[in-house]
């Protein structure tokens, strides 16, 4: 009887076993197959027009002018301006929250900044427009208030939420010994924060701050509203000031009505084909700082 | 993490808020639905022909949807669309695409339209040539300055670049009409999504200029007198002035069909052109097509 039972149990666990397995082969299956369905539906774009002419610096598609440049440069200045905000923002949150705030605030705190994160970014996109951009051309003395930096702090807002609560999860992992060492030897609580707990964290703060950065860098309809969208090459110094056009938005704006398997619909492909390179990349760099961390805690359990 | 159930409170009271289900719904058998896609400039005013037919015929059911003139017509080639409307002539390689398909579009003229050029109402500019508009849409003037108003900067707003509107303003506005001239927007230009998205700019921004159709233009801009030359006469774009030819910037306005209609959407294109379906047109700050065409 024993040994049926057990031989039923078995049975139960290696077919979940097995259930598990195929569904996370299925989801690597997913991104390899979405991988090969932008590389079908964009690759043609490099052999239809030189690679030369993809570089170029205007962007307008009805005359077969297709330089995405003026598009990756906006992508990555937008999305530098919203780290250069979230991410010290976030990391300061984050430490305040799990180290410095009294426990019944930090109970109000957590859940309140996740519920930031699930405000549709339309109607941010619409509160920049009415409320932020205003303020960046009147107090900035801006031409429009449709500019880099409005899309930028509407980015940083958004990505906040991701970074604090993935930050302050790693922050609150740091075992509470390497605290009370910290304390009995005599450093303050400022310093224990600073040289002891977070640099214990470090791999799990860095890891918000690449999923922080992927969510701006992908965030499509918020940036199409505040950005002005004009492809011009954010190279002068006063590029913050002024619009900018994102490689998100323009996909979203001009994939509506572009006439299937025409040059300008591969382009498009080719465009959301660099846009998944580029989070892959920051996804993988974060994959990788939590493997590092894992394998720095093996060796200082053994 | 802890408190999952805090954080999820928001959102089911969200959810408590949604409106009951409207009653009714198919309350009539599946009656004859058009599909009317295309062109934002045409969407407020197939709206308006839409539901006064629909009063008018019950039996007949049309759905309106906006999102430029190339989606209408992609959606005739693909063949999800009865009528597409549109503010600009159908595309050559468009209509190849679409004998591709098997499919033959008609054209039908069913409205005139101007397009107004707007400015804030605080900008002392109340006139402008064609040429002196088409040197600020391409970046050659710059400054407000250089054309008779204050020291400050041009902020230049159009539609997408799916718009028929914008198709139409460089070819007529920023190239002159001239075929062989290559002169794109400036890349200063902000491409905005909507209609809405103009006059919203306009309305609040002393710098900035943009155009639009003469039906989405509202009172709290401002429409500039446009002369084709710099003798003048420098014209307001109104029904009369687009009727008479006076206003420099105008264009008609256009449904697609596949094939030549029958049936019920030929009764529905024949009613548009009807003095009915004009007035309505008129109501809407277009231009009504001459009825004795």
């Amino acid at each position: 009887m024993r040994e049926r039972g057990r031989g039923k149990e078995r049975a139960v666990e290696s077919f979940t076993e097995r259930l598990i397995r195929a569904t996370g082969i299925l989801v690597i299956l997913f991104l390899v197959l979405i991988f090969l369905f932008l590389i079908q539906e964009g690759g043609a774009a490099f052999l239809e027009i030189p690679p030369g002419e993809l570089l170029q610096t205007r962007w307008y598609p009805n005359e077969a002018r297709f330089g995405i440049l003026p598009l990756v440069l906006g992508s990555l200045l937008v999305t530098a301006g919203a780290a250069m905000v979230s991410l010290p923002l976030g990391l300061l949150t984050a430490v305040f929250v799990a180290e410095v705030a009294p426990r019944w605030m930090r109970e109000v705190l957590k859940p309140f900044i996740e519920v930031l994160a699930g405000i549709p970014s339309v109607v941010l996109g619409f509160l920049g427009m009415v409320a932020i951009s205003p303020l960046v051309r009147e107090f900035l003395d801006a031409p429009t208030g449709l500019t880099a930096l409005t899309g930028s702090v509407m980015l940083a807002y958004m990505a906040l939420p991701t970074i604090v609560s993935v930050a302050e999860d790693a922050l609150d992992a740091v075992p509470r010994s390497y605290r009370d060492a910290a304390l009995a030897l005599g450093a303050t609580r400022w310093q224990t924060i600073w040289r002891v707990t977070v640099p214990a964290a470090r791999s799990g703060i860095l890891t918000a701050m690449m999923l922080g950065i992927g969510r701006a860098i992908g965030e499509t309809m918020a940036v199409m509203m505040v950005t002005g969208n004009a492809a011009r090459m954010p190279l002068t110094a006063d590029s913050f000031l002024r619009p900018v056009r994102t490689m998100t938005a323009t996909i979203a704006a001009e994939m509506g009505e572009v006439a299937r398997g025409s040059t300008h619909y591969h382009v498009l492909f080719a465009i959301g084909l660099v846009l998944f390179l580029v989070t892959f990349l920051i996804n993988l760099i974060a994959a990788w700082s939590i493997f590092r961390q894992r394998r720095r805690h093996g060796r200082l359990l053994s | 993490m802890r408190r999952p159930f805090l954080a999820l409170l928001p959102l089911l009271l969200l959810v408590a808020c949604r409106p009951p289900e409207p009653g009714g719904g198919a309350d009539q058998p599946l009656a004859t639905a058009i599909q009317n896609v295309g062109s934002d400039t045409i969407v407020n005013l197939a709206l308006a022909w839409a539901e006064t037919y629909q009063t008018l015929h019950p039996e007949v059911r049309i759905a309106v949807t906006g999102g430029g003139s190339g989606t209408g017509i992609a959606g005739l080639i693909n063949g999800t669309v009865d009528i597409a409307n549109a503010s600009r002539k159908i595309k050559p390689e468009e209509r190849e695409s679409a004998e591709a398909n098997g499919i033959t579009p008609v054209e039908h003229v069913i409205a005139r339209d101007a397009i107004a050029v707007v400015v804030h109402p605080s900008n002392p500019v109340d006139r402008l040539t064609l040429r002196q508009i088409s040197d600020i849409f391409s970046g050659r003037i710059t400054n407000w300055s250089e054309v008779g108003g204050e020291d400050r900067p041009i902020v230049l707003l159009s539609r997408e670049s799916n718009s028929g509107t914008h198709v139409y303003f460089l070819e007529q506005v920023v190239r002159l009409g001239d075929s062989d001239n290559t002169t794109l927007f400036s890349p200063e230009t902000l491409l905005m999504p909507s209609s809405e998205g103009i006059s919203a700019e306009v309305r609040q921004n002393p710098n900035a200029i943009g155009y639009d159709g003469l039906g989405y233009v509202t009172p709290d801009q401002k429409t500039i007198a446009v002369a084709r030359g710099p003798g003048g006469p420098f014209v307001l774009p109104t029904v009369e002035s687009v009727n008479d030819g006076t206003y420099p910037i105008s264009r008609d306005l256009y449904m697609y069909t596949a094939g030549e209609p029958a049936g019920v959407i030929a009764d529905y294109l024949a009613w548009i052109r009807s003095p009915e379906g004009q007035r309505i047109v008129g109501e809407l700050g277009f231009v009504p097509l001459r009825i004795d065409q």
